[in-house]
């Protein structure tokens, strides 16, 4: 019976155990709801729960491991003549599951009989034929120790199911008994499912801290395996970068790279800081309710353009605009459209709306005694926000520009096409430059060798800025904490 | 007979329709503690606000009638609220110290106003001020520390310090204990006869103690009215209006 009956058949029984177990409840009092210690649906919801939950964590684990048993055990049984390396006996432990697969196949479209496969030999029957017909196409003639291989997964895959089927009906079964057992007028049913979702809650946080976790050690063995390739002090001071040149003059230095997300997001934060935070005054000291009221979505719209669209306008509108000022025409400083100043410009515009929503809160949570304090020594308006309301609110503006630093330097869409694509150690703004993040989509998508260097430095790359934003992020947090304490 | 202070005719105060402040006339006499009392929502709050102009920052409280301030009106178009509140000073119900140092604290106001030459002087100015607040012994050790720091009543009497650094000629004060315990009560209501000697002072309290203790006229509010305001002692041994009784008595508020 395959996994996905098996899930049906047991949510079946969760839902009878649901409807029979409120049943229970009610009848052990006597159809009198108030004698009951939870309410009727909560005896439900702890027989489904019970019959359910443990049933599928069985399933489920059942479903990972055993293939990887059962190919770790056919595997040894794979002639040591065959291979020489790990990598060549995972081609032929692919090409024994597709025949496996094939088996299968040919089993229900009733070409074969179960016992035929089992004793199919490659000396009698063209086997590769045999599957073509059921749709399974195979590279090359099949070898008798393959075919053994698969018949013996096929076996053992049936054998395993079989067993599978058994044990998650059985603890499907135990469950669903059990928690019957348990529904009588007494039972905390109400706690039960009260810690089934605590559970539930707990899964959940858990999943996303393990993928977390995962990204990051995938992230590390990669640039291990690269540190293991390319010298790792070349690759931190390197000055060049021209992964093209092959036969061991490549340069994979990351100063450039990291020289160009540095200057964009620098110029960007220039753009987005002044005009997002003396928005984020106006919006929350001067605006009124109205205006507030229009003006604040207005300009968070802006944080909800996705970036590949701002790419287009930095390529379309904002680089071929500097050109007329700065190109060859004008101060002739610039060379084409794709710059630092374009990048940063348009980078800049889409961190406006980050700075001034994160700093409108902040400022809106400076006490308002504060500036009925301030007022009422005689100050202006604009005093009073200078000298008080942006001094108290400091930290946290400081934290909501780290967040937007990171983002920037995180950004890749607008750089792609706003920058160019030209790896430079240069001061001039009108240059065209590249970032990390631009170079990391180059490296990975062109079509060399993924476990050649030029394709593992992305990892590299990945792991430095991965470094460099949870740094600013754990900085940012760390200020923005500090600040809520000063007035909580 | 004592200056006319502020002088206040038939005062209308609209929160946006809700009729807050209902025909108010009221004179405040120089060099004198005058108590606003009342039950919570009466209005006295609202009154004493209008007097330095606070709820203009308030989009929608409209003020009607005239208010003079030494025979001038300041709601005149050409009266900057902004320099009446500095002749105007104010006392809130809460401590807010600003977030900087207790120095910079006192400093603030002459500051912004210009008061002080040079660093000598803005000195003088911030000793002087803390020392009529009745704060300079506990704080002339640390005036570089932040004025968040300093416990409830010291914080109190470091914002008196404040409103009274920029030299004003009224100093206005919403509850100013009500935050406070009774040491540190009784030191601020200490301080406050002390101002009389300088400044008219106009304190709103809850407290009926507190306005028979530090004030020499008395006002009860009620419901957006005026009810009565006459001296202190006639109003707390011998009012005339039945409602005054009430509440000073306690059986209303």
């Amino acid at each position: 019976m395959s996994a996905f009956w098996l899930l049906m058949i047991i949510l079946a029984l969760a839902a009878v155990g649901f409807i029979m177990g409120r049943r229970r409840a009610i009848s052990s009092v006597q159809g009198d709801g108030r004698l009951l210690h939870s309410l009727p649906n909560y005896y439900g919801f702890n027989v489904a729960m019970l019959a359910f939950v443990p049933a599928v964590l069985v399933l489920g684990a059942w479903v990972i491991i055993q293939p990887m048993l059962i190919s770790g055990q056919v595997s040894t049984h794979i002639p040591a003549a065959l291979y020489e390396d790990a990598g060549q006996l995972n081609l032929i432990m692919s090409d024994v599951k597709r025949v496996a697969d094939g088996l299968d196949a040919a089993i229900l479209q009733g070409v074969l009989s179960a016992d035929d496969a089992s004793l199919l030999n490659t000396e009698t029957t063209d086997v590769r034929a045999l599957l073509g017909e059921v749709g399974v196409a195979l590279g090359s003639d099949v070898a008798p120790s393959v075919l053994s291989a698969a018949q013996e997964m096929r076996g053992k895959t049936v054998s395993g199911n079989l067993i599978m089927t058994i044990v998650v009906l059985l603890v499907a079964a135990t469950g669903f008994v059990a928690a019957m057992m348990m529904t009588r007028r007494d039972f905390r049913a109400r706690n039960a499912v009260e810690s089934g979702v605590k559970a539930l809650l707990i899964a959940a946080a858990s999943i996303a801290i393990l993928t977390t976790i995962g990204i990051v050690l995938s992230l590390i063995f990669n640039t291990i395996t690269f540190f293991g390739m390319f010298p790792a002090s070349d690759f931190l001071f390197g000055l060049t970068w021209s992964p093209e040149g092959r036969g061991g003059s490549e340069h994979l230095g990351i100063l450039p790279l990291l020289w160009g997300t540095i200057y964009i997001s620098i110029v960007a934060l220039l753009v987005a800081v002044p005009i997002g935070l003396f928005a984020a005054v106006y919006l929350s000291e001067y605006a009124s309710r109205t205006t507030r009221a229009i003006a604040k979505p207005l300009l968070e719209v802006l944080a909800g353009i996705p970036t590949i669209v701002y790419g287009l306008f930095a390529l379309t509108v904002v680089g071929p605009l500097l050109v007329n000022f700065f190109g060859a025409d004008g101060l002739g400083w610039m060379q084409g459209a794709r710059s630092v100043m374009t990048a940063g410009l348009v980078m800049g515009i889409m961190l406006i709306p980050f700075v001034s929503s994160l700093s409108d809160d902040i400022i809106n949570a400076v006490p308002q005694a504060m500036r009925d304090g301030s007022y009422g020594l005689g100050a202006t308006q604009s005093e009073t926000v200078r000298q008080v309301v942006l001094p108290a609110a400091l930290p946290g503006i400081v934290g909501a520009i780290l967040l937007a630093a990171s983002r920037a330097i995180g950004e890749t869409m607008i750089v792609v096409m706003g920058a160019g694509a030209a790896a430079r150690l240069d001061l001039n703004p009108f240059e065209a430059m590249t970032t990390v993040t631009a170079k990391i989509v180059s490296q990975l998508t062109g079509d060399s060798d993924f476990a050649s260097p030029e394709a593992l430095v992305a990892f590299a790359l990945g792991m430095t800025l991965f470094l460099l934003t949870l740094g600013l992020n754990v900085l940012a947090l760390y200020i923005v904490r500090k600040y809520r304490e000063q007035y909580e | 007979m004592k200056d006319m202070k502020i002088s206040a005719k038939n005062v209308q105060v609209y929160y946006g329709d809700t009729h807050a402040i209902k025909d108010v006339s009221v004179e405040i006499e120089d060099n004198t503690v005058t108590a606003f009392i009342g039950p919570s929502g009466c209005g006295k709050s609202t009154f004493l606000r209008c007097l330095n102009r606070m709820n203009d920052t308030i989009d929608i409280c409209r003020v009607e009638g005239d208010i003079l301030l030494d025979g001038e009106d300041i709601y005149d178009k050409r009266v900057d609220p902004v320099q009446l509140r500095a002749k105007v000073g104010m006392v809130f119900q809460k401590p807010n110290p600003f977030p900087k140092s207790i120095y910079d604290n006192i400093a603030y106001g002459p500051r912004i106003h210009g008061l002080a030459r040079n660093k000598a002087e803005l000195d003088e100015i911030v000793e002087k001020s803390l020392r009529r607040g009745a704060i300079w012994d506990e704080v002339k050790d640390r005036l570089h520390a932040p004025g968040t720091g300093l416990s409830g009543g010291q914080q109190q009497r470091l914002c008196i310090a404040r409103a009274v650094a920029t030299e004003p000629e009224v100093l206005l004060m919403d509850e100013p204990c009500s935050a406070l315990d009774p040491i540190a009560t009784a030191q601020v209501e200490e301080l406050i006869d002390e101002l009389r000697q300088s400044y008219s002072v106009v304190i709103v309290t809850h407290s009926m103690q507190q306005a028979a203790r530090v004030s020499q006229k008395t006002a009860f509010f009620h419901l957006g009215n005026l009810v009565e305001y006459d001296d202190t002692t006639k109003i707390f041994t011998n009012p005339e209006d039945p409602r005054t009784e009430s509440y000073i008595t306690g059986r209303i508020g």
